[in-house]
């Protein structure tokens, strides 16, 4: 019987190779894990029964368009939708073998950070039910620490990949902006939205980025990649400068425990051979967080407003065109839409434009800048992923500033359109606490290989201990 | 008081591409419904814009046909607006940063208008207002959307307000449009909405340069209704000044059939467009190599030849030529200038014949002719001036063949001699037809009558 | 920055939601807080700084105008809430 829990994509690989496992068989026992413990966890929206393929199966978070799969985005206002195309990342999915198990729970429209916010009901950490799994793709995380999908995809805006990974123990990659493809990706904030995988190791990551990865035609901000993505070998982190930004370690509201475990980890890199010293972001911590909640929800209200009842989706209202609109965005968008809709039609509205997106725009400039001059001085970057370990249901529900400072050690390194690592580096009371890795735009191989590195000298048990 | 009309023009011109702007969908006129789409012009969820790389190069060589600036950086925004014909909400558009600024196109009538801007941008679905009386939106009980016309690339262009009169602005629009026509980038026709127009107004005292408020005409279809809508509406806003009040701003739609201009939008209803800059897509940055080499690809251009063969004719009969796209046709036929050309704007535009189908050489003798021979044979040889094989000569001699029973027997020879293409024609290959005319005119000798030769050829061609 | 009922109204309409009352005045109160905290970009003198609109530095991005099959009438109205014949209908509009 294979060890969901604690099968790697890897190992699974193995399997297959060797002949000891099937794709069909391995589905099989991801779909019988599910039906054992999903109903506690509700990381999955849909499962598929019967999918295609003869790799190690895959999760898909329900913003990843399949075709001939419902894909919702955890919104009442794609109830039903079917896809008849497939994103491109699904594509390459299929091509490489992946067999679908199913599409995973999300913050609706990946907006959130705890994935309370789906109109599905939310999904549980698999280290403690009691707490959420972080978000938005908390569905995916779930899966793979659960055990009920070797590796999974999910999307990163704000932290929606990293965060949660920080929050279930898992590795988590947000690669540079433009090296995977958003083609049928449900869009969020174009300009931030950013595909990658949730996986057990550094190594499955890697892996799983090399099969998404690349230009794609339908996606116009898109390149190639400068290099061919490697699988990490090396133990040790001899020559590398590693680069501790004080704002970004020091922040208000980061936990004592989640502090200690990233501060034994930088011990760590020291002790792997690193070179480690202090830098500083002096304003992309500050107003990272400012800047992101005006241009993503500013590109979230321009990017819903297709939400309209005509061609898909569910629709409401008696009565003319524009009543029909308005019912039919009224029940179909969720709190946290609605509310970034609003907030994003106010920032762009007549007379708001240049002190809000305009702004927000310099801003980003802004922060770019010193990151790079950051990075002109050290390879990689450290802090830790989330301020806090996982917290309970509904402690954020009411507030949703409190909610959106949870991204607040996430966001920066998006805003700049740079890759960031999330490697588990230890328990804070019993919650898995997250690393953030942030290197130069088009450096996910030295992520991986620096995150590699302390993965081994780390030695995280992925498999939630009341599970093991 | 003597008032001035003050009137500018913005132009929307269907681009000729195979695909549409922003995805690979054939366009299509008069395909099936909604049959030209996918799920990016119809806005499924994560499908993104992918720019035409022809609707770029074709902006670009209208801009240098306009004596436009090409810039060296231009970017597309998201303009929003909720209506069923767009299906993401917004269009995608050249806002601030179009590809061409700054230009100017000279009339005729050696004017200048100058051109603000031309820029790229995707055209709306079509709708249909059902259940109201006649396809209006007022009363309809349900509106139809086709999106084919979704994504189609669509050039904006932009005119200064400089031109002073509706007759200017009727002649701009039709040099304008035989411009584009000849550029090779539209067909600029206004019944199928690749072209189309809006005309703003105003009026001001004459002498004075002051801008006074302006009225939008909207969805003008053809060039004499915008010319009657002008002066109605200059007739309006004098009418309001001179009784004492103002004119509003705002936005009013030509009705050609009964003739008024009910408002269609009021101030109240003002749009805010919330303009974002297009996050899935990137700047374009037109290289000058790419500008030059399209620099290199104009001909010469319709303004152009009016000033040219304006010295020989006068300016309207010149403008009518070239307008009509009979100029070249003009500079090949023989003959005293002024005659070819009155004949070739009266009574031969009359017959409705091709151009590219008329041996110059023989219409030049034909008209050469033309006071020697009645004018009933006159008419009917122009009209046979697109015939293969035409030669003027034996419609000026007299003994044209005339009579059923002289050509019945020659009709038959000829079809018995041609057996093969009997058999395409019957085929389907109706195009034969002009080879067994050709045939027939050359067993007369030219003389048969095409007319009775061609009616003749059908009939048994039937059986 | 408080942001008043009238521009949450405003807003709502610009944005096509129907608003409940509930939702008109919790939606408002938490709009105040939120821009409250974003408004903190103003303090910052950035008037000789080029804006970012994209993390990467692409440009002339552009497809062959070279056609693709189109969806099949079935693909078309696979989620269509409404047909007539081969259109999509709406409420009159
Ligand atoms: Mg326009
Ligand atoms: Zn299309």
């Amino acid at each position: 019987m294979t060890d969901t829990l604690r099968l790697t994509a890897e190992e699974a690989m193995g399997l297959i190779e060797r002949s000891e496992a099937s794709g069909a068989e391995l589905h099989r026992a991801y779909l019988d894990a599910i039906g054992e413990r999903d109903g506690e966890l509700h990381a999955y929206l849909t499962t598929v029964e019967a999918a295609e393929g003869a790799g190690v199966p895959i999760a898909l978070k329900d913003v990843i368009s399949t075709k001939g799969v419902e894909t919702t985005a955890g919104s009442k206002i794609l109830a039903g939708y079917k896809p008849v195309f497939d994103s491109t990342v699904a594509a390459c999915c299929k091509e490489a073998g992946l067999p679908l198990i199913g599409k995973t729970n999300l913050d609706e429209f990946a907006m959130g950070s705890s994935t309370e916010n789906s109109a599905y009901g939310p999904t549980r950490n698999p280290w403690d039910p009691e707490r959420v799994p972080g978000g938005s793709s908390g569905g995916s995380a779930a899966a793979v620490a659960g055990g009920l999908a070797p590796w999974a995809l999910g999307s990163d805006t704000g932290g929606s990949i990293k965060q949660p990974a920080a929050l279930c123990g898992l590795v988590g990659l947000r690669p540079t902006y433009g090296t995977v493809s958003r083609y049928g990706i449900v869009a969020f904030a174009s300009s931030l939205d950013q595909v990658g995988p949730l996986t057990k190791t550094v190594r499955d990551a890697a892996f799983l980025y090399r099969i998404i990865a690349g230009r794609d035609p339908l996606d116009s901000t898109t390149v190639d990649l400068p290099e061919p993505v490697e699988l990490p070998e090396t133990e040790d982190l001899k020559g590398l400068r590693i680069g501790v930004p004080r704002e970004l370690n020091e922040a208000e509201g980061i936990e004592p425990g989640v502090s200690e475990a990233v501060q034994r980890a930088i011990e760590l890199c020291r002790e792997l051979g690193a070179e480690v010293g202090e830098t500083t972001l002096p304003r992309s911590v500050e107003f990272g967080m400012p800047c992101y909640y005006l241009i993503a929800p500013s590109e979230a209200s321009s990017n819903l407003a297709r939400y309209d009842g005509v061609r898909y989706g569910p629709r409401s209202g008696k009565g003319d065109i524009r009543e029909m609109y308005m019912q039919t965005r009224d029940e179909g968008f969720g709190d946290e839409p609605k509310r970034r809709i609003m907030l994003g039609t106010y920032a762009l509205s007549a007379g708001y434009y240049d002190a809000f997106y305009g702004q927000a725009q310099k801003v980003r400039t802004v922060i770019r800048d010193e990151f790079a001059a950051a990075l002109e001085q050290f390879d990689v970057l450290i802090s830790p992923t989330s301020p806090t370990v996982a917290f309970p249901l509904g402690a954020k529900t009411e507030n949703p500033l409190a909610m959106y400072l949870s991204d607040v050690l996430a966001i920066p390194p998006n805003m700049a359109g740079l890759p960031g690592l999330s490697i588990p580096c230890g328990l804070s009371e019993g919650l898995p606490v997250g690393l953030q890795l942030i290197g130069p735009q088009f450096s996910e191989n030295l992520l991986f290989r620096t995150g590699h590195a302390l993965e081994r000298a780390i030695g995280f048990d992925f498999v939630p201990e009341r599970l093991r | 008081m003597k008032w001035a009309p003050v009137i500018g023009l913005e132009i929307h011109i269907h681009l000729k591409t195979k695909t549409k702007m922003f995805c690979r969908c054939e366009l299509e006129y008069g395909a099936e419904e909604n049959s030209r789409t996918c799920p990016v012009c119809l806005a499924h969820p994560g499908t993104l814009p992918v720019p035409n790389a022809r609707a770029i190069e074709m902006t670009i060589l209208l801009g240098h046909a306009l004596q436009c600036e090409v810039v060296e950086r231009s970017v597309f925004h998201r303009k929003h607006y909720f209506y069923p014909d767009l299906p993401k909400g917004y269009q995608i558009s050249q806002y601030d940063q179009p590809l061409c600024v700054n230009g100017r196109f000279a009339l005729a009538d050696g004017s200048e208008v100058g051109i603000t801007r031309a820029h790229l941008e995707e055209d709306a679905a079509k709708n249909v207002h059902m259940g109201g009386s006649g396809g209006r939106i007022a009363g309809a009980d349900r509106t139809l959307v086709d999106y084919n016309r979704a994504g189609t690339p669509l050039v904006e262009i932009v005119t200064e307000p400089d031109l002073r009169s509706s007759e200017q602005a009727k002649r701009f629009l039709q040099l304008l449009r035989q411009t584009v026509v000849e550029l090779g980038i539209s067909d600029a026709e206004m019944e199928k909405g690749s072209l189309r127009f809006d005309v703003n107004v105003s009026i001001r005292p004459e002498g004075s340069d002051e801008l006074r408020t302006r009225t939008e005409l909207k969805n003008m279809n053809s060039f004499n209704f915008a010319a009657k809508g002008i002066e109605r509406e200059i007739k309006r806003q004098i009418g309001i000044y001179e009784s004492g009040g103002e004119v509003e701003q705002e936005t009013l739609h030509f009705d050609p059939g009964n003739e008024s201009a009910p408002p269609l939008r009021s101030k109240e209803e003002a749009q805010d467009y919330r303009y974002l800059p297009e996050p899935d897509l990137v700047p374009l940055v037109p290289g000058r190599e790419l500008v030059e080499r399209l620099r290199g690809e104009l001909p010469e251009l319709p303004g152009a030849r009016i000033a040219r063969l304006a010295d020989e004719l006068d300016t309207d009969l010149a403008e009518g030529l070239v307008t009509s796209g009979r100029d070249r046709l003009f500079e090949q036929v023989p003959g005293e200038r002024r005659a070819v050309a009155n004949v070739l704007m009266n009574q031969w535009a009359a017959t409705g014949v091709d151009p590219a189908a008329v041996d110059a050489d023989e219409l030049g003798k034909l008209i050469e002719a033309r006071d020697r021979i009645p004018r009933a044979a006159f008419t009917e040889a122009l009209e046979a001036t697109g015939e293969p094989g035409f030669e003027a000569e034996r419609y000026l001699a007299d003994g044209q063949i005339e009579a059923t029973a002289d050509l019945e027997p020659l009709v038959e020879h000829v079809l018995a001699a041609n057996p093969s293409q009997v058999d395409d024609y019957r085929g389907g290959k109706e195009g034969l037809l002009g080879f067994f005319v050709g045939q027939v005119m050359k067993e007369t000798g030219g003389r048969a009558n095409p007319k009775l030769v061609n009616e003749l050829l059908r009939e048994k061609l039937k059986a | 920055m408080a942001i008043t009922r009238d521009e949450v109204l405003h807003v709502a309409r610009l944005a096509r939601l129907a608003l409940t009352d509930e939702e008109v005045e919790r939606l408002g109160s938490q709009l105040s807080a939120i821009l409250e905290a974003v408004g903190k970009v103003a303090e910052l003198d950035l008037a000789d700084v080029e804006p970012t609109s994209h993390p990467l530095d692409l440009a002339n991005v552009s497809a062959d105008d070279e056609s693709r099959p189109s969806l099949s009438a079935d693909e078309v109205f696979a989620n269509a809430p409404d047909r007539e014949d081969d259109f999509f209908r709406v409420p009159p509009a």
